[in-house]
């Protein structure tokens, strides 16, 4: 197997290079029953990746290990370990700045460990690709569903979007490489799911054959020449602009920090059409209680919607797919008869409650409640969900 | 709101502000409104033409004979800054300035300001620059300057410019002197 087996119609591991299009939303698919993990694997195998580095830490998601078989198999280009997270997320930076279609997999310990690289992967406009497996921040260690990481993610510079289960994860790691590849994109991006839920049960998915793949990553339509260590942000490491003290040389850092946040922006019209909206609603579509949520937590919105309408309550869940860029019109919208908010989260700090109340402030006359809240592996059952609902509401039961 | 500088004291992305993004394929932009292709043509070639000190910033991509693709556009921009009556001054490497950029000879996406106050330029085109070093530049100088730009992209335009059109290879460029040459006969310049 070689780059050089590459043609115009077939990648190096002999399968048929399609279009985006045609693989998300046209080619036949069949029924599996797969965990997260497996479904990742299946989704990197039809995306014609180049690289993948892993730091495969115990305990985690089985995830990079699939990817590393991948590479045992003929599929993915390159695959090794790095000596660290850090190390990771820097060679990643590495390959994608050098060309790469690159991908890896973590969770809380080991992206808090590698925080400093993630703004640098912006800052650079690499369009490389993390699956986070959410699982919360030590101590004390789970591996079970905890998003607190996110929250530490949401400034760096990188999209953002939350896959509820495994099809979605299936469906938005392919459609991730694609929208952060466009030229006026080209920013890294991070596919969150909620783990253990997600990365280790079994769930029905539909999967198209795995003999046809994405085309492969172009460098050259770039909004950067590839690397070059005679110019930014090459030239970061020898020269750093931000070291110069005076006011152009501050503006040009300003500058650079907002064209990475308006990269992001424009990663909507693509992501609406790839992901098929930014939000997705389920239930009642003028209820005057809404929950608001992403990754797991909308399922259980969604048991928490179905048991209300038995009680003759009327109530919507809006999923929130892409966390940044904020689909913040959408969001808007899918509220506007809202009374009572109602944002669920698997974690104590309520990131995502404070994303809504930022995004509705002065716009939404709905009282907003960050509850319920659960961490650390407890589940949410929907009625936790219905008990918060009666406490902060006047909505009663038939 | 986005419009001609200088607009603010940071430099300003109607992207995150404004809400305004890239033009579809097809499409052009022109401050806030998706256009025509040629309408876009046609004003850029009007600011051009009116303005006082107009520039063209070739950058990078058409400066150096990369591909035969980049001799080609090459030629045609040097057609285009006749048809225009325009200087041109080069962005020849993307590389921080120091001490002190030679603003008379070459602008730089990380100071681009100085060049336009040097010269006062009133209006611009950037064609052949990456695509975040031109965005890096044209958010400067619409905070910093009142020059109107423009942005001839080969990829998928410059919202941060007052004017752009997207997927502009030789046989776009080559449409685009053309019309260019249309409005200096009806301006009679």
């Amino acid at each position: 197997m070689s780059i050089k087996n590459m043609t115009k119609e077939k990648n190096w591991s002999g399968q048929k290079l399609v279009s985006t299009d045609y693989l998300l939303f046209e080619a036949p698919r069949e029924k599996h029953f797969m965990t997260g993990s497996e479904v990742l694997k299946e989704a990197i195998k039809r995306c014609t990746v180049d690289a993948s580095v892993s730091y495969p830490i115990t305990p985690q998601s089985e995830a990079a290990h699939l990817i590393g078989e991948l590479w045992a198999e003929g599929y993915v280009g390159l695959y090794f370990r790095g000596e660290n997270e850090f190390g990771v997320m820097s060679e990643v930076q590495g390959c994608a700045m050098a060309g790469a279609r690159t991908v890896t997999t973590t969770s809380g310990p080991g992206t808090l460990r590698a925080m400093e690289n993630f703004p640098t992967w912006s800052g650079t406009r690499i369009p490389c690709q993390l699956i986070l497996m959410a699982r919360g921040i030590n101590s004390p260690l789970t591996i079970q569903p905890d998003n607190l990481e996110v929250s530490f993610l949401l400034e760096t510079g990188c999209m953002i979007w939350y896959a509820e289960n495994v099809q979605e994860l299936f469906d938005m790691s392919i459609a991730a490489f694609t929208v952060a590849e466009k030229p006026d994109v080209h920013v890294p991006i991070i596919t969150a799911v909620d783990g253990f839920f997600v990365s280790h049960t079994r769930e029905a998915v539909m999967l198209p054959a795995d003999d046809i793949a994405l085309e492969p990553y172009d460098p050259y339509a770039a909004p950067l020449p590839p690397i070059d260590s005679e110019m930014p942000p090459g030239r970061f490491l020898r020269d750093p602009f931000v070291m110069k003290s005076n006011y152009i040389s501050y503006a040009t850092h300003a500058s650079w920090q907002w064209e990475v946040r308006s990269a992001v922006e424009r990663s909507k019209p693509y992501a609406r059409h790839y992901l098929n909206g930014l939000v997705h609603t389920t239930g009642e579509e003028n209820a005057e209680l809404v929950f608001v949520a992403c990754g797991t937590a909308v399922h259980q919105a969604k048991e928490g919607q179905r048991e209300l309408a038995k009680l003759g309550i009327k109530s919507k869940v809006v999923k929130l797919r892409t966390i940044r860029p904020f689909p913040h019109a959408e969001l808007l919208e899918a509220t506007k008869n809202a009374k009572y908010i109602f944002v669920p989260e698997f974690n104590v700090v309520g990131w995502l409650d404070k994303e809504v109340r930022t995004s509705l402030y002065g716009k939404s006359d709905a009282k907003i409640v960050g509850r319920p809240r659960v961490a650390g592996g407890m589940s949410m059952p929907a009625e936790a969900i219905l008990k918060e609902v009666f406490e902060n509401t006047n909505l009663k039961g038939a | 709101m986005a419009n001609l500088g200088p607009a603010h004291y940071s430099p300003y992305p109607v992207a995150f502000y404004d809400d305004l993004l890239t033009p579809p394929e097809g499409k052009a932009l022109l401050l806030t409104e998706i256009v025509d292709e040629e309408v876009a043509m046609r004003e850029i070639a009007r600011v051009m033409l009116t303005s006082e000190n107009a520039t063209i910033f070739p950058g990078p991509q058409v400066l150096y004979a990369w591909n035969e693709e980049a001799k080609k556009k090459a030629t045609l921009i040097k057609e285009m800054s006749e048809v225009l009556n325009a200087k041109m001054i080069p962005m020849y490497d993307y590389r921080p300035k120091y001490p002190k950029i030679d603003a008379e000879v070459e602008i730089n996406p990380n100071h681009p300001n100085l060049t336009i106050w040097h010269n006062e330029i009133k209006a611009c085109i950037f064609v052949g620059v990456h695509c975040h070093y031109a965005n890096v530049a044209l958010k400067m100088i619409r905070s910093e300057t009142d020059c109107y730009t423009a942005a001839i992209c080969g990829l998928s335009g410059h919202e941060d410019a007052m004017a752009t059109i997207r997927d502009q290879h030789t046989k776009e460029m080559a449409r685009f002197i053309e019309i260019a040459k249309e409005v200096k006969k009806e301006l009679g310049k």
